[in-house]
């Protein structure tokens, strides 16, 4: 079909859909990170929270799966879209400047890839339990407690955290060029979301790497 | 002032390139960086060699004729300045200076600093014009254009498409060159009739050409000689959008004809 043509098959409408995509991931990561500081709320609150979820049986399952198609669609035209860019130039500068590129924008790709070893991990860690005999030694229904264990291997967190830099990094590019992307820009528009990319990386940040820290430090038990 | 150039030579097409070392002695800072290059090839004359290839036209900023890479930027380092207008002060005497041509598969080198640009003209052919039967010009007042509209579209139609946006995307993508000439006839009525075509072929013919994608990195607009702003190819994503939509299928390419 023309349309899909035109969207999937073309540079500038396979970007829209990594923008769209990545927005869409975004609004996930910021409703988890909502979720996930409940552990600062105390083990009943949080306990409770996680039971609620998985209470929602069918439409849990419907949104991974949606979450899961996303994910695939963003990662897929992403990798496809830096292929034909690294196409476009076989032959390197041997004296290449950068002027305006900045870092986080130069390793979307490298970010993006660790993220992806993270979420394989993170999933077997505590979604299906075959990472760390710590948290399987905790029974499924006390999550906080899985938590706790978890996080109390220093090696473990620091993983989490270097993963959460990335993100941060991914976002802190990603955010910002989705709406160029999407050809929102517009001098009114323009203040707001190019800061936006570097306020939702520190939000995301600092949120989740406050949680195994705290953990490490003691703060919660 | 004397410079040691690192200039990119390359026989042709087929063959392949490498840097060779060529000392400039006693450049005066009042020349141009074409200017320098002629005397480094007069002297190379003089020793019997062969003399760099580079392109050159104008020499006054409005041709679209030079290039080069200098140092890794596109026209060199001064901001919203041809090579040809760039001047020889804005360089220290001592100082090691790559001059290479623009690198994209899309724009391959022919010789030396040289590179074949025909990919921009096909681009530009696959949509960059209004067809219009000629004949009287009509009142100028008939066809009434608001100045905001008129800047903007002027902001675009400065583009010389030399190349300086491919040639400085980490992606080898002329996006700033296809979104000036696309934006500058969407804005204006006298681009409306071929709006969604435009577009939809000039986006088309930039993929076939092998070119990369924009990542919004926008070396682009910090290189562009006529500084030109990202913010077109905002307006030449929302053209495309629109278009893709719009646009019925069979329809698509019949333009120039
Ligand atoms: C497997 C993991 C991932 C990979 C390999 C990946 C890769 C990429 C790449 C290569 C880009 C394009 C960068 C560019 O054009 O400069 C991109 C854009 C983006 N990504 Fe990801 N990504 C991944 C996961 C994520 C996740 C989990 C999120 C959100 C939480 C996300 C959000 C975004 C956003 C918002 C963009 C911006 C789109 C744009 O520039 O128009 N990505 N990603
Ligand atoms: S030679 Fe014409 S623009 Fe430089």
């Amino acid at each position: 079909m023309a349309l899909c043509d035109r969207i999937i098959g073309n540079g500038v409408g396979a970007k829209a859909v990594v923008a769209i995509t990545g927005l869409m991931l975004t609004g996930f990561v910021m409703a988890h990170l909502s979720g996930n500081l409940l552990v600062f709320a105390g083990p009943e609150a949080f306990n409770k929270y996680a039971a609620g979820l998985k209470s929602l049986g069918g439409i849990l399952w419907v949104a991974r799966l949606g979450l899961l198609g996303i994910f695939i669609l963003h990662l897929g035209l992403a990798i496809r879209l830096n292929l034909e860019n690294k196409a476009a130039r076989p032959q390197k500068y041997v004296n290449e400047a950068t002027m305006e590129a900045t870092f986080a924008s130069r390793y979307m790709v490298q970010t993006g890839l660790l993220l992806f070893a993270f979420i394989i991990y993170h999933l077997a860690h505590y979604t299906f339990r075959v990472a760390s005999d710590d948290v399987n030694a905790v029974p499924a229904e006390d999550v906080y407690g899985m938590v706790i264990a978890g996080f109390s291997n220093p090696i473990v967190s620091g993983f989490y955290v270097l993963a959460m830099a990335a993100l941060a990094m991914h976002l802190k590019h990603g955010v910002s060029s989705a709406f160029q992307s999407l050809g929102i820009y517009h001098p009114n528009l323009n203040v707001v979301t190019q800061k936006l990319g570097p306020i939702i990386a520190a939000i995301v940040f600092v949120g989740f790497a406050s949680i195994p820290v705290s953990v490490l430090m003691g703060c919660i038990k | 002032m004397d410079l040691t150039l690192h200039v990119w030579r390359q026989k042709n097409s087929k063959s392949d390139g490498h840097m060779e070392i060529v000392e400039a002695k006693d450049v005066s800072e009042h020349s141009s960086f074409l200017e320098m290059l002629d005397v480094v090839n007069e002297n190379l004359l003089g020793q019997g060699k062969e003399p760099i290839a580079f392109d050159h036209d104008c020499r006054e900023g409005i041709c679209g004729a030079c290039s080069l890479v200098i140092n890794g930027e596109p026209h060199g380092p001064e901001y919203g300045t041809t090579t040809c207008q760039l001047h020889m002060r804005s360089f220290k005497s001592g100082q090691h200076v790559y001059i290479e041509p623009w690198r994209a598969r899309a724009l391959p080198v022919l010789k030396d600093l040289i590179v074949d640009r025909t990919s921009f003209d096909r681009i530009q052919q696959a949509g960059g014009f209004v067809s219009s039967n000629t004949g009287s010009p009509q009142d100028a007042n008939a066809l009434p254009i608001p100045k905001p509209d008129a800047d903007k579209a002027f902001d675009a139609a400065v583009c010389i498409g030399c190349g300086a946006c491919a040639a400085a995307c980490k992606n080898a993508s002329p996006m700033l060159f296809v979104a000036a000439k696309v934006s500058q006839l969407a804005i204006l009525p006298q681009g409306k009739p071929e709006r969604e075509r435009r577009v939809l072929a000039m986006v088309d013919q930039m993929k076939k050409e092998g070119f990369g994608n924009c990542t919004n990195q926008y070396e682009c607009e910090a290189a562009c000689p006529k500084e030109i702003s990202v913010e077109h190819i905002a307006r030449m994503n929302r053209e495309y959008f629109r278009a893709a939509i719009l646009e019925e299928p069979e329809k698509q390419g019949h333009g120039g004809d």
